[in-house]
């Protein structure tokens, strides 16, 4: 346990070093406010342009539906990005993953610990995003005190599919050259659309509500926003199961995931070190 | 007998590229360098504990994969790795417990952080407590001359620099056998040296440490290793002490000299084991330049009173042996480069 533990701590306090220690620290700061701020006039653009077409009058629900879609597809952007990138960057940018890897330690806790930080810097992201969404744009948010421990808990479960989904492109990424990367772009891209993210499950098709509720992520968003924008009139598909009842479709699929990501980054990193995969540098 | 590292029959084979309907048709020519290559081919190899042990061969040779291999980094496509007695297919856990590795002329290590901080970063994922490594990198670094950049960005250090870096990592984690693989490749002379005396002194001024070092440089095998095994396209060719080695090829021994001018020299061919002797005068220096081939080294003693008895000084002496880049060439018919 002690192995496991010093691993990830050790592993977080790198990728912590590596996402903040890149400018001076005041610097870091400015940029981790301006960003997502940013990146919710974005949303506030991508509503407009959805009210000029549809809805001349306006609907706060929907926005508020996908702002906090939006504001939560923070983690998933950078968390699944980040766990893809651990290997990439040992392996081609640094050239440190011979010895991280062969260091007696498990190289699975190592990804999990470098991805602490990007959730750490996500979290800062997030709260960021909703509280000017609150402040400035109108969003209508509500989080009752006795709902703040089954937000906690889904947000955990929610994490804990991203990291899981993110070690199995982890396994995958043993096996594959650096231009890959558009794999951890990709995979995000999908869920964006499949998971309810911007818009709900209902303007997918059946095939497509089928992908949706197949993914673990689509229930995080759901709960999470049940429990932040309580009454939205915006029908997700959803709606027929209550709260509980999510948390544990959320529960279950996350054990699932967390099981086969296991599994294929065992499977990937055995056919790597097979291979001679584990170092090699692709230089493209 | 305890082996640090006992390969049995190790094989290694890169699949070539495959054939994908997607790709035009290779020329013979192409045909041939796309197919499998044998890395390594049949390796029986037995390290003991506390051996400074060469792998010595030309580039391509099969060198770095039974580093990997022994690492635990690639798997060996037959044949048996064991070290520390653990199977590096089956085991590879409790080999990182007690093992570590240098590449030479790597540039690797995380930019953003200092070199200390590199290092120390390594020594925690081996348990290293936080106190004794920050003491171990301190006194590295200062043995290593990187004592002055301890707070630099990696990404602002030079080449050398980051191999010195490298080279301290290796050490800082006190593994029980080490593989170094090039630790000198590029270095200046002076830092070449430091690294040389530091791993011959490490792994004799302690029991039980053991070091595999990769290297092309014949004099720097020949100084450091207590054992070398000579590969060549994946085979062992030869492993003993550099000595033998070179023994096996030496079927006479040559002295040289360089004494002042002396007029009486045919009383050294009638000295028992000299097999032979030439003389050539340097009449403008008063000197002159003799060479014995001899069976041993007994009759030196012989030759010298002789010599110095004629009144004659004698300003050098010189053994000349057969080095191990011969003996390279008289086994594989090639020199390394």
């Amino acid at each position: 346990m002690s192995t496991y533990w010093r691993t990830f701590k050790t592993a977080a306090w790198l990728g912590w070093e590596m996402d903040s220690n890149w400018t001076e620290p005041w610097l870091f700061v400015l940029y981790s406010v301006i960003k997502p701020v940013a990146g919710a006039f974005i949303l506030v653009l991508m509503y407009i342009v959805f009210v000029a077409i549809g809805r001349p009058q306006g609907d706060p629900d929907a926005f508020s539906y996908m702002y906090v879609g939006n504001s939560f597809f923070i983690f998933v952007a950078s968390v699944l990005f980040g766990t893809f990138q651990v290997i990439q960057s040992d392996r081609e940018w640094y050239q440190t993953i011979r010895y991280v890897y062969i260091s007696p330690i498990s190289y699975y806790v190592y990804i999990l610990g470098r991805a602490a930080s990007k959730i750490a810097v996500s979290v800062f992201a997030v709260a960021i995003t909703l509280v000017f969404g609150v402040m400035f744009l109108g969003v209508r948010l509500h989080l009752a005190l006795t709902d703040v421990p089954l937000f906690l808990v889904s947000t955990a479960l929610g994490l804990s599919v991203l990291l899981a989904i993110g070690i199995c492109l982890g396994g995958i990424s043993f096996l594959t050259a650096k231009h890959t990367h558009g794999l951890a772009e990709g995979i995000p891209g999908l869920f964006y659309v499949f998971c309810g993210v911007l818009f709900p499950l209902s303007v997918l098709p059946n095939w497509g509500q089928a992908v949706g509720r197949a993914i673990p992520l689509t229930y995080w968003f759901d709960i999470t926003r049940r429990l932040l924008t309580e009454g939205s009139t915006v029908n997700t598909t959803l709606g027929g199961y209550d709260a509980p009842t999510i948390l544990l479709f959320l529960v279950v699929s996350s054990v699932g995931f967390f099981g086969l990501s296991v599994l294929i980054y065992k499977i990937g990193e055995y056919f790597a070190r097979k291979a001679g995969k584990i170092d090699m540098t692709t230089s493209y | 007998m305890s082996y640090a590292v006992e390969t049995r029959d190790l094989t290694r084979v890169f699949s070539g590229k495959k054939k994908r309907w997607w790709r035009r048709k290779p020329t013979p020519d192409e045909e041939e360098s796309l197919g499998p290559v044998t890395a390594l081919d049949g390796v029986s190899l037995q390290i003991r504990e506390g051996e400074l042990f060469g792998l010595l061969g030309p580039n391509g040779a099969g060198k770095t994969t039974l580093i990997k291999i022994l690492a635990t980094l690639l798997l060996p496509t037959s044949g048996q790795a064991l070290v520390a007695g653990h199977d590096v297919t089956k085991d590879p856990f409790p080999i990182r417990q007690r093992i570590n590795m240098v590449s030479g002329g790597e540039t690797s290590g995380y930019g953003l952080l200092t070199a200390r901080e590199n290092i120390w970063m390594f020594s925690q994922f081996y348990g290293v407590p936080s106190k004794v490594s920050k003491a171990r990198i301190d006194e590295l670094m200062h043995i290593f001359g990187l004592w002055d950049k301890r707070d630099a960005k990696v990404r602002m250090l030079s080449t050398g620099q980051r191999q010195k870096m490298n080279m301290i990592r290796g050490f800082v984690t006190g593994p029980d056998i080490l593989f170094l693989d090039e630790p000198t490749l590029g270095l200046d002379v002076n830092a070449a040296r430091v690294i040389r005396e530091y791993v011959m002194n490490w792994v004799r001024g302690q029991a039980g440490k053991t070091v595999l070092l990769t290297s092309h440089y014949m004099a720097e095998a020949d100084q450091m290793c207590d054992r070398i095994a000579i590969i060549d396209k994946g085979r062992i060719l030869a492993c003993d002490t550099p000595a033998n080695l070179k023994r096996m090829i030496r079927t006479e021994t040559t002295f040289q000299l360089e004494v002042d001018t002396i007029r009486d020299t045919t009383s050294f061919m009638g000295l028992q084991g000299v097999k032979n002797f030439s003389h050539k005068d340097d009449i403008s220096k008063n000197r002159s330049h003799l060479t014995f081939i001899l069976e041993d080294e007994g009759p030196v003693a012989e030759i010298l009173s002789s010599i110095t008895s004629q009144g004659a000084k004698v300003h050098s002496l010189q053994k000349s042996e057969p080095t191990l880049e011969d003996v390279f060439i008289s086994m594989v018919g090639r020199g390394l480069d």
